[in-house]
C-alpha cells in the first residue's frame, strides 16, 4: 500500500525526496538500509583532528581560568598579577577556533541528512547521538562534539549496545562534559602523592557515573543507588583525557602524545574491588569499567528504558505497552544487539497505524522540508543552523546530558510554530521557481496528503505559497 | 558581631498558616498577575546583596567587596549592587523585597541538574516532567489560568496541565498576513494546530509592532512583556529567561552588565504595566549560588546558596530583607566554601506566591512542590 510506503519515508525517515522513488516494499527498503548503512561522511574528511582540536584548546585552557589550575602550583611559577590578567583577545580567538570546528561539523550532518538514501540509519544516527547527549555550552564540548558523532556514534549504531555504550561514555567529549576527566581516586597513587606534598585533597566526580546509571543505561529510579552511584564512579577512575582534562591530571598528561585523545591513566584510579548493583567486581584498572559497563548495557533495567525511548522516539509519546515489551524482549534476548532491535521495530504493527501521532522536532521538520525541496545550501549549512536555533532545537547543544526531549509539548509551542510558519516562507520563496508544490505534495506526502491540503495548496496565490503551505499542513509537521 | 545571626522575619518564611490568619482561600484574585525570571547560570548572590554588614565578607572578597559597599546600602547588613538603581528605588517604596542565604534542596554544583530542580519543583533531578508554574495554573481560576513563556517553547516550569503559551520575538522577517489567514484554514479542524495557532497569533498581536521586538536589552524585554501581559486576554503567568550568569572569570563587568540588564527590565516592567503594576508580582531566582572566595582569575565557581528577588507594586512586607544569615566563617560556609542555605527556595516561593494569589498555603505548597512539602 502506498500509505505503507509514506510511513516508511516520513516515519522511519528523514521525509521523502522527489527524486527517490516509492518503495515497492516498505520493510524491505527499511531493512536494507542497516546493511548499506555507511558510517563513514564524505565531508568528515576534512574534519579536524583531535589532536588539533586539543592544540586549539590548550591555549584557552592553560590560561589559569579554572582555580584548580590556577592553584598553588601555577601560583609557585607565576606573579598573582599575570594570572589575573588573561588577555579576552586572545581567549577569544580559541573561541572562534573552537566555533569554526563546530560549524564545519554541524555543516557535514546537516548534508549527510538532506542527501543521505539511508535516512532510517540517519534517523537512528541522530537518536542515539542525542540519547548519549553531549552539550557545546560547556567550550570543550564545542569543537569535540562533532568528531563524537563522528566517530563515536555513527561507527557504533549497528553493533551491540553495549559497544556503543563503551564508545560514548569512553570519548573525549563525554569525558570532558559530565566531568570524568578530573575525576581522581582519593587512594589513587596520584592522589597520594598530591597529598604528601601539596597538602591536598584529589577526588571523586560522580557525573558522569550517575548519568551513564541514570540516562544512558538503567533509567532513573531503577535498580541503583548512591552507593552503586559512588562505587561505579570510583571504578570510572582512570578515564581521562589528554592535554584537556583540567586540574593536576592535566600537567602530568599533557605532554604525552595523546593528546585530545581518551585515554586510560592507571595513576588516578581507585585502587580496589568494587560492588555495583549487588556484584563484585574483582578486576583492577580498566577491565573494572569495562566489565561494569558491559554488565549494565545488557540489565533488565536498560532493556526497558531503551525500548522506552525507542519507541517513544519513532511511534508516539506515550508508546503501545505491546511495542515496548516486544522491543525489551528483542533486546534481551540478543544481548543489546541493534540491528535485531531496528528489525524489530520495523516489524511491528505499532510502526504502521495510519494516524498520525509524532509531531516532528525541529530538526526533523527543517531536515524533511530541505529534502523534500531538494535544497543544498551552498557554500554551507550554517542558515539552517540558525534556523534550528531559533526553534529551540541548536545542533549539539540541549544544555543538559539528558538531551533534546521527544516529547510533543517540548516542540508544539505557540512561538515555535509561528517560527516554522517564517522560516517554511523562507525556504520556500528560495525555492518557488523550480518546484511546483501541486505536483510535490503528492509525491511527498502520497496518501496522507489530505483533501484539505491539496486544496488550499493549489488555492495558493503564488507558487511559494503554495511551497509555505505544503511545509506548514498538519501532515507535514507531523509524521 | 561575627557570631550575630541576622534575621529579620516579616512572617513570609517558614510561618506556615498561621501567619495567613482570615484570608479567604476560595474565590483567588483573577486580576493578578505573576512574572518569573529565571536566571539562567548561578548568579552570585554575594555580589548581587552583598552582606556588607559581616566583617568576614570583606575579608574574603578583598577588593572586590570593597566595589560592594560603593552600591546602594539597603541596611545595616545588607548593600544592593550598584547596577541595581531601579530595585533599590522599589525597595525604598517597600515594592521590593529580598531573601538570601536561599536554595532548593539540591547540593551539587551542576547547573543542569539545579535548573531542572528549580523549575520541576522536585527534589531530584529529572524526577518530574512537569513544573511549579505550570501547576500554579491549576490553583488559579480557569480565566485567569493563561501561562506564556518569552521561549520559543514552553520551559519545563511551565509545563503541566494546562497548556501554556510561547512567545520569541524573531529576527526573521514576519510571514505575510494572507499566508496566516490561509493557515488558519488550514488548522480549522486539527485541534492542536489550531490552538496553537490562535494562541501564536494573539501573542504575536500582543507583543505589539516588529520594533519593538528586538529586545535590546532589558528595558525592551520588559516592555515587550507587560504588552503581552494587558488587557483581560494577557497573560496572567510568565516565565522570562535571563542568561550570563555563569560568572567563572572576570566577574565584575559580567555582572553589572548582567544585573543592570535584569534591573531594567524590573524598571520597564513596573513602568509598562502602569496601574496593573499594583497586581503583579516579579520572583527572580537562580540555580544556586557562587563559592565566597573568588578564583585566580577574578571570577567565582558555582557554590550553594544565593538571593532571590520580589517585586511588585502591592507587596507584602515590602522594603524587607529576609536572612538567617548562616555567617561568612570558614567554619560556617557549606562544604568549607560556599553560603549556607538557610531558607529553602520552595518555602520562599510557595509563601509568595500563596500570598499573591490569595491561595491557601498549605495546599499552595502541596500543589507547587509536593516533594517538599
Amino acid at each position: 500500500m502506498m500509505t505503507n510506503a509514506a510511513i516508511a519515508l516520513n516515519r522511519f525517515g528523514l521525509g521523502a525526496r522527489p527524486s527517490a522513488s516509492a518503495p515497492a516494499s516498505p520493510t524491505n527498503w527499511l531493512k536494507s538500509q542497516i546493511e548499506k548503512y555507511d558510517p563513514a561522511l564524505s565531508a568528515s574528511a576534512s574534519q579536524p583532528s583531535r589532536a588539533s582540536i586539543a592544540a586549539s584548546f590548550r591555549d584557552y585552557q592553560l590560561d589559569p581560568k579554572d582555580p584548580q589550575v590556577a592553584g598553588k602550583d601555577a601560583a609557585a611559577t607565576m606573579p598573582v598579577d599575570s594570572m589575573t590578567q588573561i588577555d579576552p583577545a586572545k581567549i577569544e580567538k580559541v573561541v572562534n577556533t573552537l566555533r569554526l570546528q563546530y560549524v564545519a561539523a554541524v555543516d557535514s550532518r546537516i548534508d549527510a541528512a538532506i542527501t543521505s538514501d539511508t535516512d532510517f540509519a540517519e534517523r537512528l544516527v541522530h537518536f542515539w547521538s542525542n540519547h548519549f547527549a553531549v552539550s557545546i555550552d560547556k567550550l570543550p564540548v564545542l569543537a569535540l562534539a562533532g568528531d563524537y558523532e563522528f566517530t563515536a556514534i555513527r561507527p557504533n549504531i549497528m553493533r551491540t549496545f553495549s559497544d556503543l555504550l563503551f564508545a560514548a561514555v569512553t570519548h573525549p567529549a563525554m569525558l570532558l562534559y559530565l566531568d570524568q576527566a578530573q575525576s581522581i581516586g582519593p587512594n589513587s597513587p596520584l592522589a597520594a602523592q598530591v597529598a604528601a606534598r601539596r597538602n591536598r585533597k584529589l577526588g571523586l566526580n560522580e557525573n558522569l557515573a550517575r548519568e551513564i546509571l541514570e540516562l544512558h543505561t538503567l533509567g532513573a529510579r531503577t535498580v541503583y543507588d548512591q552507593n552503586d552511584v559512588t562505587e561505579f564512579a570510583r571504578a570510572l577512575t582512570g578515564f581521562t583525557v589528554g592535554g584537556m582534562a583540567k586540574g593536576p591530571v592535566q600537567r602530568f598528561l599533557a605532554q604525552n602524545g595523546k593528546d585530545g585523545d581518551s585515554q586510560f591513566f592507571a595513576a588516578i584510579h581507585e585502587p580496589g574491588d568494587r560492588n555495583v548493583i549487588g556484584r563484585r567486581y574483582r578486576q583492577q584498572g580498566e577491565a573494572q569499567a569495562r566489565a561494569i559497563l558491559a554488565d549494565i548495557a545488557t540489565h533488565p533495567a536498560t532493556a526497558k528504558h531503551i525500548a522506552t525511548k525507542l519507541a517513544q522516539h519513532f511511534a508516539a509519546d506515550v508508546p503501545q505497552s505491546s511495542l515496548v515489551a516486544r522491543l525489551e524482549k528483542s533486546f534481551l534476548e540478543s544481548g543489546g544487539d541493534l540491528p535485531k532491535l531496528y528489525r524489530t521495530l520495523i516489524d511491528s504493527p505499532e510502526m504502521w497505524l495510519p494516524k498520525q501521532v509524532k509531531f516532528k522536532s525541529p530538526w526533523d521538520w527543517v531536515i524533511s522540508s530541505l529534502r523534500a525541496l531538494n535544497v543544498r545550501e551552498l557554500p554551507n549549512n550554517r542558515q539552517s543552523a540558525n534556523m534550528l536555533a531559533q526553534m529551540g532545537q541548536p545542533i549539539w547543544k540541549p544544555g543538559s546530558p539528558a538531551g533534546f526531549s521527544d516529547m510533543t509539548e517540548n516542540w508544539a509551542g505557540g512561538a515555535a510554530l509561528m517560527r516554522r510558519v517564517e522560516i517554511a516562507s523562507r525556504i520556500a520563496e528560495r525555492s518557488a521557481n523550480r518546484v511546483d508544490a501541486r505536483t510535490l505534495a503528492p509525491r511527498i506526502l502520497s496518501t496522507q496528503l489530505s483533501a484539505m491540503t491539496a486544496e488550499s495548496i493549489a488555492r495558493a496565490e503564488s507558487p511559494s505559497q503554495g511551497l509555505a503551505l505544503l511545509l506548514l499542513s498538519p501532515e507535514f509537521l507531523r509524521r | 558581631m561575627l557570631n550575630r545571626r541576622y534575621f529579620v522575619t516579616s512572617g513570609v518564611l517558614g510561618l506556615g498558616v498561621a501567619a495567613f490568619p482570615g484570608v479567604g482561600w476560595a474565590a483567588p484574585g483573577t486580576d493578578k498577575k505573576f512574572v518569573f525570571i529565571i536566571q539562567r547560570g548561578a548568579a552570585d548572590g554575594l555580589a548581587t546583596l552583598a552582606p556588607t554588614g559581616d566583617p568576614d565578607f570583606l575579608r574574603a572578597r578583598g577588593d572586590l567587596a570593597a566595589d560592594a559597599a560603593a552600591g546602594l546600602q539597603l541596611d545595616t547588613m545588607f548593600t544592593l549592587h550598584p547596577a541595581m538603581g531601579e530595585s533599590a528605588k522599589l525597595f525604598a517604596l517597600k515594592q521590593a523585597s529580598f531573601s538570601h542565604a536561599l536554595a532548593s534542596g539540591y547540593r551539587e554544583r551542576s547547573h543542569f541538574d539545579a535548573q531542572n530542580i528549580l523549575e520541576s519543583g522536585g527534589e531530584r533531578p529529572y524526577g518530574r516532567d512537569d513544573g511549579w508554574l505550570g501547576r500554579l495554573l491549576t490553583l488559579l481560576p480557569r480565566e485567569g489560568a493563561k501561562g506564556l513563556a518569552v521561549a520559543p517553547a514552553v520551559p519545563l516550569a511551565l509545563r503541566g496541565p494546562i497548556a501554556a503559551n510561547s512567545y520569541a520575538p524573531s529576527r526573521m522577517q514576519d510571514a505575510n498576513s494572507d499566508l496566516m489567514a490561509r493557515l488558519t484554514n488550514l488548522y480549522a479542524e486539527d485541534a492542536q494546530l489550531s490552538a496553537l495557532w490562535s494562541g501564536a497569533q494573539a501573542a504575536e498581536a500582543m507583543a505589539g509592532p516588529p520594533a519593538d521586538q528586538a529586545l535590546r536589552g532589558g528595558k525592551a524585554l520588559g516592555q515587550m512583556t507587560a504588552g503581552l501581559m494587558n488587557g483581560p486576554n494577557g497573560a496572567r503567568v510568565v516565565m522570562l529567561e535571563a542568561n550570563g550568569w555563569d560568572t567563572h572569570f572576570q566577574q565584575k563587568g559580567r555582572l553589572n552588565a548582567a544585573l543592570g540588564q535584569l534591573d531594567a527590565l524590573v524598571g520597564s516592567l513596573r513602568d509598562t504595566l502602569a496601574s496593573e503594576w499594583s497586581n503583579t508580582l516579579v520572583m527572580v531566582a537562580t540555580e544556586f549560588g557562587r563559592t565566597v572566595a573568588f578564583n585566580g582569575t577574578g571570577g567565582t565557581d558555582h557554590g550553594t546558596a544565593s538571593a532571590a528577588m520580589l517585586f511588585g507594586g502591592s507587596l507584602t512586607n515590602g522594603g524587607k530583607i529576609v536572612a538567617d544569615w548562616p555567617g561568612l566563617k570558614a567554619s560556617q560556609l557549606y562544604e568549607g566554601r560556599d553560603l549556607k542555605p538557610t531558607t529553602r527556595f520552595e518555602q520562599f516561593a510557595s509563601d509568595a506566591l500563596a500570598r499573591h494569589f490569595s491561595l491557601d498555603p498549605v495546599r499552595t505548597k502541596g500543589v507547587l512542590f509536593p516533594d517538599f512539602a
